[in-house]
């Protein structure tokens, strides 16, 4: 019997020596060149951190690769990043140079610090869920291969935090990003009256709506959609499988900007709609890459050094952002959703007295 | 040469962006699974809709989370991914590794499943993505012997996450990877068996500049930050004087609270009005560092948008010194949980039954007191309620 509740392996036992010894006393960094950030301790110790791209749905034989590397290089020190990089932990200056030269010839992209374009954080798509409005990974190739330049060099106003959950479920949390991809179903269930009385619970399909949309109807042993209530959630194919939400002429992506989590300057804010709508074109998605590297290139040309997307465009305007992008405006991008909360605290901003 | 069966997933092999596809090839040489899995993506991007179903709960013994039940609605066409359920692995904090702890990690896994892994998923777990049901059990139990064990999921306490923190950022005001590996430990049984009325995350971030995004992506976020003086070195600051770095108009005129001053030769903080946004640190690394008292900022509430909006944290305590073994943190944990267990409908996340019930009333039952950093301003409606006890009785 395997033993249950023993929790992750204590994270102290991954940490190459040279944290260890100098754990919690590091005096700067800096970053040398794209990808590479040198941290200096108050021993006079140095931790050289080599950051290179996944596509982070990989396979255990391209791992067991990234291990080879971080033997020959670091020990077999490393580790992952939130948006899903890898990252080489070196003490020797001397490797740094060899282990990039060895990441290249692999083709791994070596950069996403600084004020660059980082790996699109996103979720699973059409490779694993079941309610996806869009892909997840092929759409993040797609546009990563356009943007590639961005994630090898620095030369962005700001760093540019780009998301892409597959449906408004977000899973992903894109909410608070510079550019957020986010899937949508437009239509709503299309509900199988001769599957449902087989293959679902009548109460637990009502109840799974959160807008209480369903209502059921006992004597045909069905349930009927108030289309007018539905937002397309999708909960309910969850619950009930023949109620799929899935359409492919209607589904698509909705582009949002202007998000940052970082208190740095201005405080949090959510990424606000930009663009409604955009068909699903696999395999490449041509109009998402497109209208992204739009709004990527017209913020790299109009905002000043360190301001994020979302500040620049505060301080131009949101009706100047549509005019610079050539986005159209249209009533959709007005809000007739419940939004309250406003006067909460937000952010850890704020005055000791 | 034959024909190629996924003319559309080999669009996504050309360019210079590692391509999942080719990861996807690799493990189809070994695995069935992955094999199936490749076809019925390439279906999925012909018919350009999903093709997989909920259905049936599956899990390991003892635990009631860390397995995502997955089912093709095509298993006529795909049978080896009928099922094809993942296992979220609980990171080791920080997601440091050591190699050969990932190697095992890859051998249970081409034993037991597809080969093919998130590193991470946005829960922050290692993604085991997709076997069989009859292979969870053994796959756990190899997981358990190699010293890895599983995250959480559903209506349970999420694997908590942190930043890098102490382990290599000079900004670090709490050892959030500590705290996080910490909580992780003390509260196992809420991870791996859910009983809450919907998913509660806890996010570590060291500064305010919330790497791991604690405060968009959990509902209870613990943020290092400080009080007292922003500590100058003015040497380095004369050397940043002297880079291409302007002092005023990058830094000073960039200040949100506008509270500091350079003169060309020194530079003055008026520590009373800042914020601690962390962006004059941020671009002088080497001159500027946090105060010495530090502490976490506690905010709570976050969420995606589900069900009626999307929420950021918000503060709850301005200042909690984090010391282990985190006494007063786990208290006001367990409390808050405790209160939304029992006055959460199902499927009602904290910040929503806080919104629904309202703060006054959250305050009063986990004893905090209301202070002027919880809102950007008071309330600017009159429909104040005041308690029963503070209404002057009829006298009679
Ligand atoms: C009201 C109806 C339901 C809703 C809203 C619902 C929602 C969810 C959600 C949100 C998750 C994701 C958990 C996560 O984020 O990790 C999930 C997972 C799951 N659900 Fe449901 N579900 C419902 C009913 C059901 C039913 C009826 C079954 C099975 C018969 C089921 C089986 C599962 C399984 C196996 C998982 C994955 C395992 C887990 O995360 O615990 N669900 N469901
Ligand atoms: C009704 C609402 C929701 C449903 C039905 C739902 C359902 C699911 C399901 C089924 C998965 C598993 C995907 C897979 O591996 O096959 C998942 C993953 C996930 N969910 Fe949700 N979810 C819901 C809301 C949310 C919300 C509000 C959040 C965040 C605040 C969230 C965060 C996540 C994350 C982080 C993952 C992992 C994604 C990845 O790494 O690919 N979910 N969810
Ligand atoms: C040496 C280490 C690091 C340094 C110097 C650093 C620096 C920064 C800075 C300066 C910001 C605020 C940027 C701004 O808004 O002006 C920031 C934000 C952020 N960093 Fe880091 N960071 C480090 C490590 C990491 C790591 C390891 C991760 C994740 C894997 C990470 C993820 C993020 C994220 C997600 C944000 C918030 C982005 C947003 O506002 O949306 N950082 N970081
Ligand atoms: C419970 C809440 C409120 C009560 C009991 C209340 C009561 C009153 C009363 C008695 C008057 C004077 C009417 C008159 O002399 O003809 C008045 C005027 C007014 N109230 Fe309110 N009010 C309330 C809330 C508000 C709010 C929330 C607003 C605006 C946001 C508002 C805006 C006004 C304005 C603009 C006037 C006209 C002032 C003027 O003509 O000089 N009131 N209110
Ligand atoms: S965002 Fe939606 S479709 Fe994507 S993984 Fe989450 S629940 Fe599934
Ligand atoms: S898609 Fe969502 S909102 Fe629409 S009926 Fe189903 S559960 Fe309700
Ligand atoms: S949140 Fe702050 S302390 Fe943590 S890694 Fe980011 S910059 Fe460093
Ligand atoms: S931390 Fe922010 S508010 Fe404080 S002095 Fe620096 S720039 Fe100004």
């Amino acid at each position: 019997m395997a033993k249950t509740d023993i929790g992750p392996p204590d994270y102290k036992t991954m940490l190459p020596p040279v944290i260890s010894r100098n754990y919690g006393k590091w005096l700067y960094h800096e970053i040398l060149k794209p990808g590479v950030l040198m941290h200096i301790a108050e021993s006079g110790e140095a931790l050289y951190t080599v950051r290179a791209g996944s596509p982070r749905l990989i396979s255990t034989d391209h791992i067991r690769e990234i291990c080879d590397l971080a033997e020959k290089y670091c020990d077999g020190y490393l580790r992952f990043t939130s948006r899903h990089n890898i990252e080489f932990l070196l003490d020797d200056k001397n490797k740094v140079d060899p282990l990039i030269a060895e990441l290249t010839s692999l083709n791994y992209p070596v950069g996403g610090t600084g004020h660059a374009i980082s790996n699109i954080v996103h979720t699973q798509g059409w490779v694993h869920c079941h309610t996806p409005a869009t892909d997840a990974s092929g759409p993040v190739k797609a546009l990563m291969d356009e943007i590639y330049d961005y994630f090898v060099t620095m030369k962005l106003p700001n760093h540019v935090r780009i998301a892409l959950a597959c449906c408004l479920n977000m899973c992903g949390a894109v909410h608070c990003s510079d550019i957020a991809i986010l899937g949508i179903h437009r239509t709503v269930p299309k509900t199988d009256n001769t599957r449902v009385p087989n293959v679902c619970e009548i109460p637990s399909t009502v109840a799974s709506c959160p807008t209480g949309a369903i209502r059921g109807d006992m004597k045909a042993k069905t349930v009927t959609v108030n289309d007018e209530k539905c937002m397309y959630c999708g909960n309910c194919y969850t619950v009930c499988p023949a109620m799929p939400i899935a359409d492919p002429d209607n589904d698509g992506i909705s582009i949002w900007v202007g998000g940052k989590v970082s208190n740095a300057r201005s405080a949090p804010k959510f990424s606000k709609l930009a663009i409604p709508f955009l068909p699903n074109n696999p395999p490449r998605w041509p109009e998402v890459v497109e209208a992204v590297k739009n709004i990527i290139e017209v913020y790299a040309s109009h905002a000043r050094k360190h301001e994020r997307v979302g500040e620049w465009i505060e301080r131009v305007g949101w009706e100047r952002f549509f005019t610079l992008t050539g986005i159209p405006f249209t009533d959709k991008h007005i809000d007739d959703y419940d939004m309250a909360t406003e006067t909460f605290r937000t952010s850890t901003q704020f005055k000791w007295g | 040469m034959a024909k190629s069966k996924t003319p559309l997933l080999d669009e996504l092999e050309k360019g210079k962006w590692p391509s999942f596809v080719k990861d996807i090839k690799q493990a189809a040489q070994k695995s069935p699974m992955a094999e199936d899995l490749l076809q019925q993506l390439e279906l999925s991007y012909k018919d350009k809709i999903g093709h997989w179903k909920h259905g049936g709960i599956v899990g390991v013994k003892g635990y009631g989370s860390g397995v995502i039940g997955r089912y093709s609605d095509r298993p006529d066409l795909f049978p080896n991914v009928q099922a094809f359920h993942t296992l979220r692995v609980n990171h080791p904090t920080g997601w440091f590794y050591k190699t050969d702890a990932l190697r095992k990690l890859c051998d249970v896994w081409d034993k037991h499943g597809s080969g093919l892994t998130n590193m991470h998923g946005s829960t922050g777990d290692a993604i085991l993505l997709g076997t069989k049901t009859e292979h969870l059990q053994p796959c756990f139990d190899d997981l358990s012997a190699a010293g890895f064990d599983l995250g959480g999921s559903g209506s349970a306490l999420r694997t908590p996450s942190a930043c890098v923190g102490p382990g290599r950022c000079e900004w670090a005001c709490i050892d959030s990877l500590d705290v996080c590996y910490n909580l992780t430990m003390e509260f196992q049984d809420k991870i791996h068996r859910p009983m809450f009325p919907y998913k509660f995350k806890i996010k570590v971030s060291a500064c305010p500049n919330d790497c791991v995004a604690s405060i968009a992506r959990s509902d209870f976020s613990i943020i290092g930050t400080w009080k007292g003086k922003i500590l100058i070195n003015p040497a380095e600051v004369t050397i940043y004087a002297g880079s291409d770095l302007d002092i005023q108009k990058e830094v000073c005129d960039l200040c949100p609270t506008k509270c500091m001053e350079w003169d060309g030769k020194t530079l003055k903080i008026h520590d009373g009005d800042c914020n601690r946004c962390m962006h004059c640190i941020n671009l002088m690394p080497k001159a500027l560092r946090p105060g010495k008292e530090k502490g976490a900022t506690i905010l709570v509430g976050g969420k995606a948008p589900i069900v009626q909006g999307a929420l950021l944290s918000w503060v709850v305590v301005p200042f909690m010194k984090l010391e282990p073994p985190y006494a007063e943190l786990k208290d006001l944990i367990e409390r808050i949980q405790d209160w939304w267990d029992e006055n959460g409908k199902s499927r009602e996340r904290l910040g929503e039954l806080i919104k629904r019930v309202g703060m006054r009333v959250f305050l009063k039952a986990v004893g905090l007191p209301a202070v002027p950093q919880m809102v950007k301003a008071p309330r600017s409606n009159p429909y104040v309620f005041f308690w029963p006890e503070e209404i002057q009785k009829e006298v009679k």
